[in-house]
């Protein structure tokens, strides 16, 4: 199917974060037409699978339901999930865009009831919880999720399972036939707020991310804290569920590296503070964290936290990035390396190392418009026409706060484009 | 002390990082260290000796010129290149630090009986005289260097891996008597002369 639904004043925004979700209410709260498009079956991004936020320590359920809200009430947005931008032609207030649609294989009717999850028995590694739990093959991504629709994994479809969930649902929501579509919008401008992803850990070969159970991700740290996440929110081993109360936290993992991603993220060292305070919820005074850092980024007003985090006594912090780590008979790590204040080998025993991973750009691997520039670690800055612009941590490794900042002023250089678009169609 | 190192002194007076950019091989690195720890926490002869090269690029930013060109522990470095493999800032460490060595040495600054030192002294200068390296008379002036009485220990120690070689054709006896070299040879310590003008002359050294 071909179908054209917008004009060259629409604003098109790619990725559905908090970042994107953001550029798309500020334009579309301007009175322009916007199109979100999200490649996953839901809204909502990254954040969506942190347990608490930095600084304030609440949860990200506040944040995403108040955009939800204004999402839910905004006719001029409209939101286009399991769609991906394949190609992007034309020129600034003028773009042609071609979207690949993927098939939900359930549509409006479902009132997300989960009969048909009850119903099936396939599973697969659950993507939201960084494949840490299995989901079923019929599933709702999370409590959060935005469409409130389930979706049925392509896998399913030809199997026993798929005429189970079939008939389970009894709203008539299930549509096996559904077929990939690709269709193709006019748009004056488009803003990429594509996010970011997890550096891959095992390419870090000392630290043995793919060797050893109880190595493990700041991002999937954030699953095991989170009560919905794989433990329940315990703070289990991986090896053998055993409490893990002497955590080791392993700063620049893959960033500021030349052999890895040669940026700095600028969130970790706050992510790693802010975990520490997770195990000292976890445990009372039984339990130590320890942060091995080059130094701690905790930019402007984040100092604060910092210094709330080192009165702490669970809370200790080593100077030095760990050379290696060993791993002993019962699955406990043994960090070896050197500290700066003073120059003392260490070789420290924890049960459980989490390596504040770095964030790459999403969009390193797919294949972006000729015309995009990105600087030397692959955040978009824009296009060359000016008709195109990055947003919050596709553009460039950001918190929540400045990933919306980011896109709010995005948002502004796109209706600015829409605006001139507007002057010459009316001339 | 030696004149090389007079005019050294002279001309960074306090300013070794400086000295270091300009004279070391590769020191110009140096600066972009940002003691992160990972080469001293990765080199395995780390625990033995006393300046790791994280250390050593600190005491260069800090001017301790005396104490980096008198350490031994540039001297210690095996070449294994873990540390270079891991530096995030890609510092080629193995090369500064061979750098660093034979910059002492040329002031005359490095610790006299290091034995790294000693053997690549002997190395070279059974090297230079003829272009070819005279592998008996290295390995009996090695085995002698600390004496009669223990050369002559060292070398029975090692009699029948010595006479397994001169059986594979690896060790020629003969070469006692002055041994092999080059046709040319006063066109090789001519290229040799002519060299170290031209590397000292890159350096500043003078002569
Ligand atoms: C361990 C850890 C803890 C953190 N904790 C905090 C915290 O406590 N507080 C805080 O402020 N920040 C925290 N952050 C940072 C936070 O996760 C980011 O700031 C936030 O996710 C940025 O939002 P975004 O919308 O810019 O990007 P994302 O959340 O990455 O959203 C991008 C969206 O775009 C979609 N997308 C990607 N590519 C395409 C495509 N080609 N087509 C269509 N859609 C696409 C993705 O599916 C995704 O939904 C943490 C980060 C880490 C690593
Ligand atoms: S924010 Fe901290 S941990 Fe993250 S890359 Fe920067 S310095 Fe390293
Ligand atoms: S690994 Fe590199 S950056 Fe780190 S201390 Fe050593 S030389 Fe400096």
């Amino acid at each position: 199917m071909k179908a054209s639904i917008a004009t060259n004043q629409t604003i098109l925004v790619v990725g559905g974060g908090i970042g994107g979700m953001t550029a798309a209410l500020e334009a579309a709260e301007c009175g322009k037409q916007v199109i979100l498009v999200e490649k996953n079956p839901t809204l909502g991004g990254r954040t969506a699978l942190l347990y608490r936020y930095f600084p304030k320590m609440c949860h990200p359920t506040c944040g995403l339901e108040i955009n939800l809200r204004r999402l839910k009430g905004n006719r001029r947005l409209r939101v286009l999930t399991q769609a991906e931008v394949t190609e992007v032609s034309g020129r600034n207030g003028d773009y042609t865009v071609k979207l690949k649609l993927s098939p939900r294989y359930v549509n409006e009717n479902c009132t997300a009831c989960g009969e048909c999850a009850l119903a099936v028995s396939g599973q697969m590694p659950n993507p939201y919880d960084y494949g840490l739990s299995q989901i079923k093959l019929a599933y709702l991504p999370h409590a959060m999720a935005y469409p409130q629709r389930y979706v049925l994994d392509p896998a399913i479809i030809g199997t026993a399972d798929a005429e189970k969930a079939n008939s389970a649902c009894k709203y008539g929501a299930i549509d096996l036939a559904m077929k990939e579509e690709t269709i193709e919008l006019k748009v004056g401008s488009v803003i990429w707020a594509t996010g970011w992803k997890p550096y891959d850990a095992a390419k870090i070969q000392p630290y043995g991310y793919d060797r050893f159970a109880n190595v493990i991700t700041s991002v999937e740290f954030e699953r095991l804290a989170d009560p919905h996440g794989p433990t329940g929110g315990k703070l289990l081993r991986p090896s053998d569920g055993a409490p893990a109360k002497n955590i080791a936290f392993i700063q620049c993992a893959g960033s500021r590296d030349e052999n890895h991603l040669r940026h700095c993220s600028r969130i970790c060292c706050m992510a790693s503070l802010k975990q520490t305070q997770y195990v000292r919820e976890a445990y009372g005074d039984d339990c130590k964290s320890t942060i091995y850092y080059i130094d701690i980024r905790a930019i402007d007003r984040f100092e604060d936290f910092y210094r709330k985090v080192q009165q702490d006594p669970t809370v200790g912090f080593v100077k030095s990035k760990v050379a290696r780590i060993a791993q002993n008979e019962n699955g406990s790590l043994i960090l070896h390396g050197v500290d700066t204040e003073g120059y003392h080998r260490y070789a420290t025993e924890h049960d459980l190392v989490v390596l504040a991973i770095g964030m790459e750009p999403e969009a390193n691997g797919i294949k972006l418009p000729d015309d995009i520039v990105v600087d030397s670690s692959g955040f978009i800055e824009g296009s060359k026409d000016g008709g195109q612009f990055g947003a919050g941590a596709a553009a460039s490794p950001t918190d929540v706060n400045r990933s919306v900042q980011s896109a709010t002023a995005a948002a502004l250089r796109a209706i600015q484009v829409v605006h001139k678009t507007a002057a010459v169609e009316v001339a | 002390m030696s004149a090389h190192n007079s005019q050294a002194v002279e001309r960074y007076r306090n300013d070794f990082l400086r000295e270091v950019e300009e004279r070391v091989e590769e020191g110009q690195w140096v600066k972009m260290c940002m003691q992160c720890g990972v080469c001293a926490g990765s080199c395995p002869f780390g625990p033995h000796w006393q300046h790791s090269p994280q250390k050593l690029f600190m005491m260069i930013r800090a001017g301790k010129r005396q104490e980096v060109l008198s350490s031994d522990s540039m001297w210690m470095c095996t070449s294994c290149y873990n540390c270079v493999v891991r530096c995030p800032r890609q510092l080629p460490i193995t090369h500064i630090m061979h750098g660093l060595a034979s910059y002492a040495h040329r002031l005359g600054l490095a610790p006299k009986s290091q034995p790294t030192r000693e053997f690549a002294t002997m190395f070279w200068n059974n090297l230079a005289k003829k272009g070819r390296v005279n592998e008996l008379k290295l390995t009996l002036a090695l085995y002698f260097k600390d004496g009669l009485v223990s050369g002559i220990k060292t070398a029975l120690g090692m009699q029948s891996i010595g006479l397994g070689m001169v059986k594979a054709k690896r060790l020629n006896p003969m070469e006692i008597l002055g041994g092999h070299g080059l046709k040319d040879l006063k066109g090789f310590h001519a290229i040799i002369a002519k060299a170290r003008e031209i590397e000292d002359k890159k350096k500043g050294l003078v002569s």
